[in-house]
C-alpha cells in the first residue's frame, strides 16, 4: 500500500473509512488522484471476524464503546444530559466501518421519498423538505453500487419499487423458515411480500464466494466476504491504484483552515496519541451521522467560531434515527433462524405516508431474527415468561428454535431540536468533548410506529403464532444504528449545511458524504449513502480536473 | 466442532496468521480442553462458592447441565479480572447485601452454599429486583452461552441446550418450514 508522508499535500484527505469513506477512496483514486484515508478504529482482516458474541456484541471489538466514547443524553434542550450506561448512538468504528457490522439490508428509496415535503406538506414540529436532487438523478448510481459492490434480490418482486435501470446482479438469498412463514400470511391478508434485497453474495461474485449461511451477519463481520462490506469490496481497490493509503488508529480532532477559509488538512492522534496534522487540498468528511457533525463543531477558528460550516448553525440538527417496534412469535416447529443471513423476507405495503392516517409516517417490515445465544437467553422470552430458574431454563431451550421477530423500518421525522452537540463536562478518552444527543421522536412517529406494530401483530395471528408479544421502548430499539440528517442536503444555505453535491456551503474544498447529508430518514439508509457517495464522487473528480475545488 | 474447526482453519490456512493469533487460539483451546478448573484470580474461594450457589438456582442443573458444569463462575472471575473489572465493588457490596438478606430469611444459616435448593431459591426471589442480581443474572447468562473461550459454556453445554450450532457453513432448508415442500 502507498504511504504518504503527512507534510505531503494530498489531493483528498478522507476522514472515515467506512460505507461512504470507502467508495470515495476507490472511486477519487481510480480517477488519479492521491488521497489519504483517516480512520479511528483498526483495520482488522477476515480472521478477526471469529463468532464471538461477547467480543462483538459485549465489548464493541467493531463499534464505538461507552467506555473511550461516553454519549450523554436528554429527551430536549431544557433537560440536563446524563451520561449513559447503554449506547444511543452506534457506529461501526473500523476501516469498512458499518459496512463491515451491518445486517445488510440495501433498500432503495422511492421517487416519491425525494418529494415529502412536497406531497405531504408541512409537519407541525418537524422540518419536513424535498430533498434537491431526483430519484432519476440518484438511479445511475444505486445501479453501479449494486453491480461493483454486489447485492442480491430480485427486481420487480416488490410492486411499490420504483424503476430501475438493470436487475440486481444476484439472485435472492435462500428463504428460510422466517421467511416462509411472512410470505404465506402477508399473502393471506393480501399484501405483498418480497424477498429482502440484501449486500450478501448469493452466489460466487467478481472473485468473492458466495455466503454459507453461518447465521453471523449482524453486529459481526464476515470471514469469507461474501457480505458486500467496503472492505470486502471497494477498500483493496482504492489500495490497487497505488495512489490510496488508508490510515487505521487515527483519530481526528480538528480540521484546520487557512485565512482565507479553505480547508488546509487535518489533525489527527495516531495509535500512540501523537498529534499529526496531514496536508490536503480538499477534505471530505465521511465520519458518520455522528461524528461527522462533532468533528465540524469540534473544528472552531476564528474564521468560524460556531464550528465549521456552520454558520446558520444547522450542524448536528435535524438528527434522524432508525424507527419501530418489534413483534415476536412462537411456532410449533424449529424455524431455526440462528443460520444464515437476519431476513429473507419483507413488505413495503406500508411505506408510503398516507394522509387518511392523520400523521405523517410509513415503513417496511420485515421477518427476521436479531438474536444469538446470550442475547437471546437475556431477552428473547415473552414478557410474562420467568428471568431465571427451571423453567425458564426450559423456556430458553425450547423457544430459541421457534421464535421469529417482525421488525417495522419506519420513517422518523426531522426536528431541529434532535440534535448532535458538543457536552461541555464529559470527556472521551482523547480528552475530546463526548457526544452530547438531545433526541426524542415526533409525536407523528410514535403513532407510525404503534400504526405499524399493529399490523405486525395481524400478521403473526394470520401465521397461526402460538405466543405473540412486543416491545415498544420509548426511543425504539436501542441502539440506533442509522444516524441521519445532521449535515443536512439543500439548495439554500440558510435551510442547510452541504449543497446538492455535498459541497458545505461555507467551504469551498469541504465536502460531508454520509448519513448526515439526509434530508428524510431512510429506512434503511446505507444502500442510498453508497449511491450518493458514488454520485458525490464522480462530480468532485470533475471539479478537480476542472481545478474547481 | 472439531470439523468446523478444521474448515475455518484450511480456510484461514490461505490467510498468513500472526503469532501473537496463533497463541491467542491455542490459548483458548487449552482452557477449553482442561481437565482441572483454571484457578481463581479475583475471587476467593468462599466468594466463589457463595456467588456459585446462586447462579445454579439461575440455570439449575435437572436434566440438563446448568451454570456449576459449564463453568459459569470461572467466566465470572475472568470477567471480573479483566473486562467487567470496573464491577468488583458491585459483587463485593451485592453478595455483602445479598449475605445479609440472607441472614434475614434464615436466621441460622452458615452460608448461601449451605441451604437447601428451595432455601435458595426463596433468597433469589428476595434478591431478584437488584441492580446486583441483573449484572449476575448477564454474568450467568454470558458464562453460559457464551464463546467458551472465557472459560463458560464448557463441552458447550449452554448451546446443545437451545439447539445452536457453531457452524462454519448451513445449507438450506434451515428449518421445518423452508424444508415443507413449496405451495
Amino acid at each position: 500500500m502507498k504511504q504518504f508522508k503527512p507534510s505531503e499535500e494530498v489531493d483528498f484527505l478522507v476522514i472515515g473509512a467506512g460505507a461512504a469513506g470507502g467508495i470515495m477512496a476507490k472511486e477519487l483514486s481510480s480517477a488519479g488522484f492521491s488521497v489519504v484515508v483517516l480512520e479511528q478504529g483498526p483495520y482488522l482482516r477476515e480472521k478477526d471476524f471469529e463468532h464471538d458474541e461477547i467480543k462483538f456484541t459485549r465489548l464493541d471489538a467493531m463499534t464505538n464503546n461507552m467506555k473511550r466514547q461516553p454519549q450523554t443524553l436528554r429527551k430536549s434542550g431544557a433537560e440536563p444530559a446524563k451520561l449513559q450506561g447503554q449506547k444511543f448512538l452506534q457506529y461501526g468504528r473500523q476501516v469498512g466501518g458499518g459496512s463491515v457490522h451491518f445486517t445488510a439490508n440495501y433498500w432503495r428509496l422511492w421517487e416519491s421519498d425525494f418529494q415529502q415535503k412536497s406531497r405531504h406538506g408541512s409537519v407541525a414540529g418537524a422540518t419536513l423538505a424535498d430533498w434537491p436532487i431526483t430519484y432519476a438523478d440518484l438511479e445511475p448510481y444505486y445501479t453501479k453500487g449494486e453491480e461493483e459492490l454486489g447485492v442480491s434480490g430480485l427486481a420487480g418482486a416488490n410492486p411499490f419499487e420504483s424503476w430501475r435501470s438493470k436487475p440486481y446482479p444476484l439472485p435472492p438469498l435462500p428463504v428460510k423458515s422466517s421467511g416462509v412463514i411472512f410470505e404465506r400470511a402477508t399473502k393471506q391478508l393480501g399484501l405483498h411480500p418480497f424477498p429482502a434485497p440484501m449486500a450478501i453474495l448469493s452466489e460466487p461474485y467478481r472473485g468473492r464466494g458466495a455466503c454459507l449461511h453461518c447465521g453471523f451477519c449482524e453486529t459481526f463481520g464476515c470471514e469469507v466476504r461474501a457480505k458486500s462490506s467496503t472492505l470486502a469490496t471497494v477498500i483493496p481497490m482504492a489500495e490497487k491504484t497505488g495512489r490510496c493509503e488508508i490510515r487505521p488508529d487515527s483519530c481526528t480532532r480538528k480540521i484546520e483552515v487557512d485565512t482565507n477559509g479553505r480547508v488546509t488538512g487535518a489533525v489527527y492522534f495516531d495509535a500512540n496519541r501523537r498529534e499529526v496534522f496531514q496536508k490536503a487540498k480538499a477534505l471530505i468528511l465521511c465520519a458518520n451521522g455522528s461524528e461527522t457533525p462533532r468533528l465540524l463543531l469540534m473544528s472552531k477558528s476564528s474564521r468560524f467560531p460556531q464550528g465549521l460550516a456552520n454558520s446558520n448553525g444547522l450542524v448536528g440538527k435535524n438528527l434522524m434515527v432508525d424507527a419501530g417496534y418489534e413483534a415476536f412469535g412462537l411456532f410449533e416447529h424449529p424455524l431455526n433462524e440462528f443460520k444464515s443471513v437476519q431476513t429473507t423476507r419483507a413488505i413495503h405495503d406500508f411505506y408510503e405516508p398516507d394522509p387518511k392516517h392523520g400523521y405523517y409516517g410509513g415503513g417496511g417490515i420485515d421477518a427476521r431474527f436479531d438474536f444469538y445465544p446470550a442475547s437471546f437467553a437475556l431477552s428473547g422470552l415473552p414478557k410474562d415468561a420467568p428471568r431465571w430458574g427451571a423453567e425458564w431454563k426450559a423456556m430458553v431451550a425450547r423457544n430459541f428454535t421457534r421464535t421469529l421477530t417482525l421488525l417495522a423500518h419506519a420513517t422518523c421525522l426531522p426536528q431541529e431540536k434532535n440534535s448532535i452537540t458538543l457536552d461541555p463536562d464529559v470527556k472521551d478518552a482523547w480528552g475530546l468533548p463526548a457526544t452530547r444527543v438531545t433526541f426524542d421522536f415526533h409525536p407523528d412517529d410514535r403513532s407510525n410506529m404503534k400504526f405499524l406494530l399493529e399490523r405486525q401483530i395481524e400478521i403473526l395471528e394470520a401465521a397461526k403464532a402460538q405466543k405473540i408479544w412486543t416491545d415498544t421502548a420509548d426511543l425504539a430499539l436501542l441502539p440506533h444504528n442509522h444516524l441521519m440528517g445532521t449535515c443536512r442536503m439543500g439548495n439554500d444555505p440558510k435551510t442547510s449545511v452541504v449543497d446538492r453535491y455535498h459541497r458545505a456551503h461555507d467551504v469551498p474544498n469541504l465536502f460531508m458524504v454520509d448519513g448526515s447529508s439526509l434530508v428524510t430518514a431512510c429506512c434503511q439508509p446505507t444502500c442510498t449513502i453508497q449511491a450518493l457517495a458514488y454520485r458525490a464522487a464522480d462530480h468532485i473528480a470533475g471539479e478537480a480536473r476542472k481545478a474547481a475545488i | 466442532m472439531p470439523d468446523e474447526l478444521i474448515s475455518r482453519r484450511q480456510w484461514f490456512a490461505l490467510v498468513p496468521m500472526s503469532a501473537a493469533v496463533l497463541a491467542a487460539q491455542q490459548h483458548a483451546h487449552d482452557i477449553m480442553r482442561a481437565a482441572k478448573p483454571a484457578a481463581l484470580t479475583v475471587l476467593s474461594s468462599e466468594e466463589a462458592q457463595e456467588i456459585e450457589a446462586i447462579t445454579s438456582q439461575i440455570i439449575p442443573t435437572d436434566d440438563s447441565p446448568g451454570a456449576r458444569e459449564a463453568g459459569v463462575i470461572h467466566f465470572i472471575d475472568r470477567a471480573l479480572a479483566t473486562f467487567d473489572s470496573d464491577k468488583r465493588a458491585l459483587y463485593t457490596e451485592g453478595m455483602k447485601q445479598t449475605e445479609a438478606t440472607r441472614l434475614e430469611l434464615f436466621p441460622n444459616s452458615k452460608s448461601i452454599a449451605a441451604l437447601q435448593p428451595a432455601e435458595q431459591i426463596r433468597l433469589l426471589e428476595a434478591i431478584d429486583k437488584t441492580e446486583f442480581f441483573d449484572l449476575l443474572r448477564t454474568h450467568t447468562i454470558l458464562g453460559f452461552f457464551g464463546n467458551p473461550s472465557y472459560g463458560g459454556n464448557r463441552d458447550l453445554v449452554g448451546w446443545k441446550l437451545i439447539g445452536f450450532e457453531d457452524r462454519f457453513q448451513f445449507s438450506p432448508p434451515f428449518g421445518y418450514y423452508d424444508a415443507e415442500p413449496r405451495q
